[in-house]
């Protein structure tokens, strides 16, 4: 029966990010949580699976902050167990340190059939982490997934790519990044939220995985960031009224021609 | 660490490589350094001189049947081994799908970062190269810089230009380097119909999202974009929930930037907004008045789509006949 492994980001929700409008920097201290999107649509395909073939699916977050009511609502949507990797010696850590921690936590848990990812992260959207994990763990690879069984130890997956749908098969253990479009998180029951708090979230730190403070955080972070800036939105926001439609598609139709922007 | 010198640019997209060498060029006038391409394929003739004549001064040319899969260990074995032996300074590798996966892979091999989707670059005064790109789902735009070489970025379809073809000399190595065999394999390809102009080079954008009731209602939008020469675009939930079409515009999807965009029936969520954020002039026709994508809109209107693109269809006609 599959061990299937997924990874969750705690991520910023984008939607509630503030900016100082003086410097344009924006403020993300006190932004909310969740689950990044794609990796719920990951542990609810994980999940699909263990309801079918039997096996365990186990949820690893890399965080320096506690993620620990991010990783119960993993549990209420069908986890049986997570792993809380969290040290404040990860702060700025980039994706080459990132999938670093992961891929130790990994190997510390144990062997895996699948490990599944999402495509991205909703907030960085950098889409790296997977297949640097699958990398670092020497194990193939099959990004973008919109479609996926696992029969015995071949997985076969239909990725979507931007010219083709493509469908490969490879050998397990291998690692999967899915799409939004591969299915409906589901949202957990009372009944799951209150079985979520029996399970057991594992905590680890740098320490019991063994992970050098030179290699954590910023310091082991090859890329810096010098900036975050909201950018320059200067939209004239001009609402075009009349009293019947045909006069508000008239003032409209002159404006784009005036604009120049239709027509020859 | 060795010595780290040159810009090298790698897609496995001929137009995106292009573009590439064009932004590449710049950053390498800028450095005065060599400007190289990576040429990974099969039977490639004389496409290593068509990338000279767009600016490469050195093509380094892996030919090899493992190629024509687009594979990614192949890929990644052989860009991993060329940049251990030459050591660029700068690697610009094209932000494809297939090409974010071999990035991060390469990076991951040669312990550098890697900045992922790239729409600024440029040499700050200490020589480094400075990589900008949106975060946030839009929200923000980043600025990096890498501590470790080479320094690699993925650059997106469309976000520099190619230079204009000339006829110059260059040099070509041919190389031969241990090719790792690819460890998925491929069962079926189904092609995504191409529309006829891809959106990203439309002119003019008309989106419809959610507001559009039934599939069929897009002949609406079909007439308006005709009227004005453009192309029909849609929001994700029209593709992932609806399943009426493949393709969208927004993070996730296609990034326009067309002169004219003009959202029909789209709340304007900001995964969507991401991808229409550098339209020249945004329109948005909406019922709702709180509707989120009238903060990102030049030209408002309340409305229902249903009554004011048909209207505006017949007004364009006719004021575009007569001027």
């Amino acid at each position: 029966m599959p061990r299937i492994v997924v990874c969750i980001k705690q991520a910023l929700d984008v939607t509630e990010l503030k900016v100082d409008s003086a410097t344009r920097r924006i403020i993300t201290v006190d932004a909310p949580r969740k689950i990044s999107d794609f990796d719920k649509n990951a542990l609810e395909e994980a999940v699909r699976l263990k309801e079918k073939l039997g096996g365990e699916v186990v949820v690893v977050t890399a965080s320096p902050e506690d993620a620990t009511m991010t990783l119960r609502e993993a549990l209420a949507m069908g986890a049986d167990k997570a792993y809380m990797v969290s040290d404040p010696s990860f702060e700025k850590s980039d994706t080459l340190v990132t999938s670093y921690i992961l891929s130790e936590a990994i190997k510390k848990l144990g062997g895996f059939d699948l490990i599944i990812c999402g495509e991205a992260s909703v907030d960085s959207y950098s889409a790296q982490v997977g297949p640097r994990l699958a990398e670092r763990l020497g194990v193939p690879q099959i990004t973008y997934v919109r479609k996926l069984s696992l029969d015995g130890n071949i997985v076969t997956a239909e990725r979507s790519l931007e010219d083709c749908y493509e469908m490969v098969r490879a050998k397990t253990p291998a690692l999967l990044t899915v799409t939004g479009g591969i299915n409906d998180p589901r949202i957990p029951s009372l009944m799951a939220i209150m079985k979520a708090s029996k399970k057991e979230i594992v905590p680890w730190t740098a320490e019991d995985l063994k992970i050098p403070e030179d290699k954590a955080g910023d310091k082991g972070s090859a890329i810096q960031v010098t900036e975050v800036l909201a950018p320059k939105v200067e939209r004239r926001k001009i609402v075009i009224k009349g009293e019947t439609v045909e006069e508000v598609a008239e003032q409209l139709a002159k404006a784009l021609i005036k604009e120049g922007v239709v027509g020859r | 660490m060795g010595e780290h010198t040159g810009v090298w640019v790698f897609s496995e997209n001929r137009d995106l490589t292009l573009e590439l060498l064009g932004k590449g060029s710049e950053l390498a006038n800028k450095l005065q350094t060599e400007l190289a391409a990576v040429l990974l394929g099969q039977n490639l003739e004389n496409l290593p001189d068509e990338l000279i004549g767009y600016g490469a001064d050195k093509v380094y040319v892996v030919d090899s049947p493992l190629f024509k899969d687009l594979r990614a260990e192949p890929y990644v074995s052989a860009l991993t081994s060329l940049a251990k032996k030459h050591e660029p300074d700068i690697f610009l590798i094209g932000s494809t799908k297939r090409g974010k996966e071999v990035a991060s892979r390469v990076a991951t091999r040669l312990e550098t970062g890697c900045v992922p989707d790239c729409t600024h670059l440029s040499i700050d005064e200490n020589g480094r190269l400075l990589m900008g790109r949106v975060v946030y789902g839009g929200n923000a735009v980043s600025t990096h810089f890498s501590r470790v070489k080479p320094q690699i970025a993925t650059v997106p379809p469309r976000a520099f230009e190619k230079l204009e073809y000339k006829e110059k000399k260059g040099e070509v190595v041919k190389v031969d380097v241990e090719l790792e065999k690819p460890r998925t394999e491929i069962v079926e390809v189904k092609e995504i119909e191409a529309t006829k102009v891809k959106i990203e080079e439309a002119k003019v954008v008309v989106a419809g999202g959610r507001g559009v009731e039934k599939k069929e209602d897009f002949e609406l939008l079909d007439e308006l974009a005709e009227t004005v020469g453009g192309n029909v675009a849609y929001t994700r939930p029209l593709c992932e929930d609806r399943k009426w079409f493949t393709d969208w515009v927004g993070l996730s999807g296609h990034k326009v930037k067309p002169a004219l965009y003009i959202g029909c029936g789209v709340s304007g969520v900001i995964q969507h907004v991401a991808g229409i954020r550098e339209s020249k002039i945004i329109v948005a026709i909406n019922t709702d008045p709180e509707a989120p994508i009238f903060d990102v809109t030049d030209y408002i209107v309340v409305g229902d789509l249903y009554e004011i693109v048909p209207a505006l269809s017949a007004a364009l006609k006719k004021l575009l006949k007569t001027s």
